[in-house]
């Protein structure tokens, strides 16, 4: 039973470390833009099924993909901004964005469907077969990689957010649009880049995610947003260090239920949010109270 | 959509300079008495829903038909809480799926059978209302999109309940009574039951949209915090609204499930169902009474149709979700409003000609006193 509890932490740590990323670019996007993007989950699905075809079909390591995918989900990133995002002002913004972003994982959904089908596939490399013997429990290669990547790919991110000009520009943005532009920052610019960003990182996300999680679907879009939304908001919005935190409590906690009760484990994530926001409506880090957004 | 045709050929008209004009007249006159055109135009449309089972009487036809007014009652009922009070609910499969397994429950346990199941319908309306109070509690202190994603993650719950619940049958679903309907008729009674459901659920839009409850609930859409320092009480008038809204949405729920036959978790609680809901809405125009019917009108069987020529439905889905795209867009507030603001802006552009032409070559009544009720007829 201990050995079992001291596994289940470790593997809630290492995953928690991968949902961190993920979550860190959807909170990102949400403290600039002021969006919820949604598409984040099949976005990552898609990441996942990129991460396959290279392997699989181009016979790369996953790792060497990364180079390939990561600038293409940027990409995509600016363009789904450009085309669906950019184009929506007004009073009914908040909403709309939303509702664009779920348009976008509709349709992305759809083509994954028509392209890969609807069976389980999974990544296979060199680390997803493999496991080291630490102490007294087994951990897997590839949650050791994946954690690895989400850190590097996270501490990418603090210095680009803290110690670049345009990371600068980027907090800026975060805590005041209007006076942001009023000092010359180009908002827009900001904002395209930052989408990109929060996009690219599902690249990283997904690779591992594909390697860690047994088998996606298509489908398995919807089962991943919900749970990077509850540990967004659980966080409270756009706090990233609180994404990092929440993330890993949270899988953790999953992981921990997981072993008596495996039916329910999934669970524990919407039971804590609903839980949580009862008692704190602005989230464990929030520093604005939501209801006064 | 009607209203936009005169409005075209006005536009033609008034372009082709002052001879034209006794055509404008024309289009005018019959536009001044929008309220009775909208009344004729209620009749017909529901004389047409009302006897299309009787013209069309093929089993694929009939089966659009139920599922169409289905979702008319749900998008309504969506509307009725969200479109008015501005909370954007992703959550309405809970209240759609709970009225659904409490029929299957109910009719099995309490052994109804045939045409007296539709008599357990205000019942499960009235346990999926139940059921939305405490929800509509905790979700309704947060705003935007803290309450956006509470209401997704209600839908999680749901559904991971309904796989690992043992009234539920689990992942391997329950199955509602069949009834002993004649084959060639078999969808009639649903049918008018859905119509039924539908107009109810139309026709409590329009009287909230009329009432001092639907301006309370407009007042906290448009700014809560001032309609709260107004004197309206938030949280009462929210939670009124939900629970209203579940209401109607546990009996199309119900309905829906006995029609179909069948209640599997993934598909009683459908992600899909939560997003065609909301687009239907947005389609038609959100906080209107008119919008979503259109919406589900139009969408629902085109939905419907798509998934009967490819089987997976995968096509329907790129093809929703680019429509919704192209919707969101080009016309952001929905298609009546954006329509009612069009005829709007051509009926001032017409009237200013005029009266920089010195008056009205034939004698109408003032074109600036006719926009008005016109646009707001549509809302």
């Amino acid at each position: 039973m201990g050995s079992e509890i001291g596994q289940a932490i470790a593997a809630g740590i290492l995953g928690g470390g991968v949902y961190a990323l993920m979550a860190a670019g959807l909170t990102l996007v949400f403290g600039v833009l002021d969006i919820i993007n949604v598409a984040q989950g099949i976005l990552v699905v898609l990441g996942a099924y990129l991460s396959y075809t290279i392997s699989q079909h181009l016979h790369l390591d996953p790792l060497v993909g990364l180079v390939i995918t990561v600038p293409g989900m940027f990409l995509l990133g600016l363009v789904i901004y450009w085309l669906f995002i950019r184009p929506l002002r007004g009073a009914e913004r908040t909403s709309m964005t939303l509702l664009a972003c779920f348009a976008v994982a509709l349709i992305i959904e759809g083509v994954l469907y028509r392209v890969y089908g609807s069976g389980y596939v999974s990544i296979t490399a060199w680390f997803t077969s493999s496991s080291i013997h630490i102490l007294d429990f087994y951990l897997a290669d590839s949650y050791l990689i994946g954690f690895g990547l989400a850190a590097v790919a996270m501490a990418l991110l603090y210095l680009m957010l803290y110690r670049t000009t345009f990371g600068r520009a980027v907090r800026a943005t975060m805590q005041n649009q209007s006076a942001a532009r009023l000092i010359g920052i180009d908002v827009t610019r900001v904002s395209a880049v930052t989408f990109g960003i929060g996009t690219a990182v599902t690249a990283v996300g997904g690779m591992v995610y594909g390697a860690i999680s047994g088998g996606f679907t298509p489908n398995s879009g919807y089962d991943l947003i919900s749970r990077l939304l509850a540990i967004v908001i659980l966080a409270g919005m756009g706090s990233i260090g609180g994404a990092l935190v929440t993330a890993v409590l949270m899988t953790t906690a999953e992981a921990l239920v997981d072993i008596w009760q495996p039916d329910w484990s999934v669970a524990v994530f919407y039971a804590a949010l609903v839980i949580i926001l009862t008692i704190r409506p602005a989230g464990l880090f929030g520093r604005r109270a939501v209801r006064a957004q | 959509m009607t209203a936009s045709e005169p409005a075209a050929g006005q536009q033609a008209a008034g372009t082709t300079g002052p001879g034209a004009s006794k055509a404008t007249g024309t289009w005018s006159s019959r536009l001044a008495r929008p309220r009775l055109a909208g009344a004729a135009g209620l009749v017909i449309l529901i004389a047409a829903i009302g006897f299309f089972p009787l013209v069309f009487t093929n089993a694929t036809a009939t089966n659009f038909g139920v599922v169409t007014l289905i979702f008319v009652a749900v998008v309504a009922a969506w509307n009725l809480f969200s479109g008015f009070s501005g909370y954007l609910s992703l959550g309405h499969a809970v209240f759609y799926g709970t009225g659904a397994y409490f029929l299957v429950v109910a009719a099995k346990d309490w052994n109804f059978t045939n045409s007296s199941v539709f008599w357990l319908l205000p019942l499960a309306g009235l346990v999926a209302a139940v059921v939305a109070i405490p929800l509509g509690l905790i979700a309704l202190r947060v705003r935007r999109h803290t309450f956006v994603v509470i209401t997704i993650a209600y839908f999680f719950i749901a559904q991971l309940a309904a796989s690992n619940l043992k009234v539920t049958g689990g992942s391997s679903g329950l199955l509602p009574p069949v009834p002993n309907y004649a084959a060639s008729t078999f969808n009639n009674p649903f049918y008018y039951v859905a119509m039924l459901i539908a107009a109810a659920s139309v026709a409590l839009s329009w009287l909230i949209r009329r009432s001092r409850f639907g301006l309370q609930l407009r007042a906290i859409r448009d700014d809560e915090d001032r309609a709260a320092g107004l004197g309206v009480r938030a949280m009462p008038v929210k939670l009124s609204a939900l629970v209203l809204s579940a209401f109607i949405t546990g009996m199309a729920g119900a309905l829906w499930v006995y029609f179909i036959g069948e209640a599997y978790p993934q598909f009683v609680f459908d992600p899909l169902f939560d997003l065609a809901v909301v687009l239907m809405g947005f389609f038609g125009g959100l906080g209107t009474v008119a919008g979503p019917v259109l919406g589900a009108l139009v969408l629902e069987p085109t939905q419907l149709w798509l998934n009967l020529q490819e089987s997976n439905g995968y096509s329907a889905e790129i093809l929703f979700g680019a429509l919704f795209l192209v919707v969101i867009i080009f016309l952001p507030r929905g298609v009546l409003p954006t329509g009612a603001e069009y005829l709007t802006s051509i009926r001032a552009r017409i009237a200013r000609r005029r009266s920089a032409e010195g008056g009205p070559p034939v004698p109408v009544p003032e074109p600036a006193s006719q926009s008005t009720p016109a646009a707001g007829g549509t809302q």
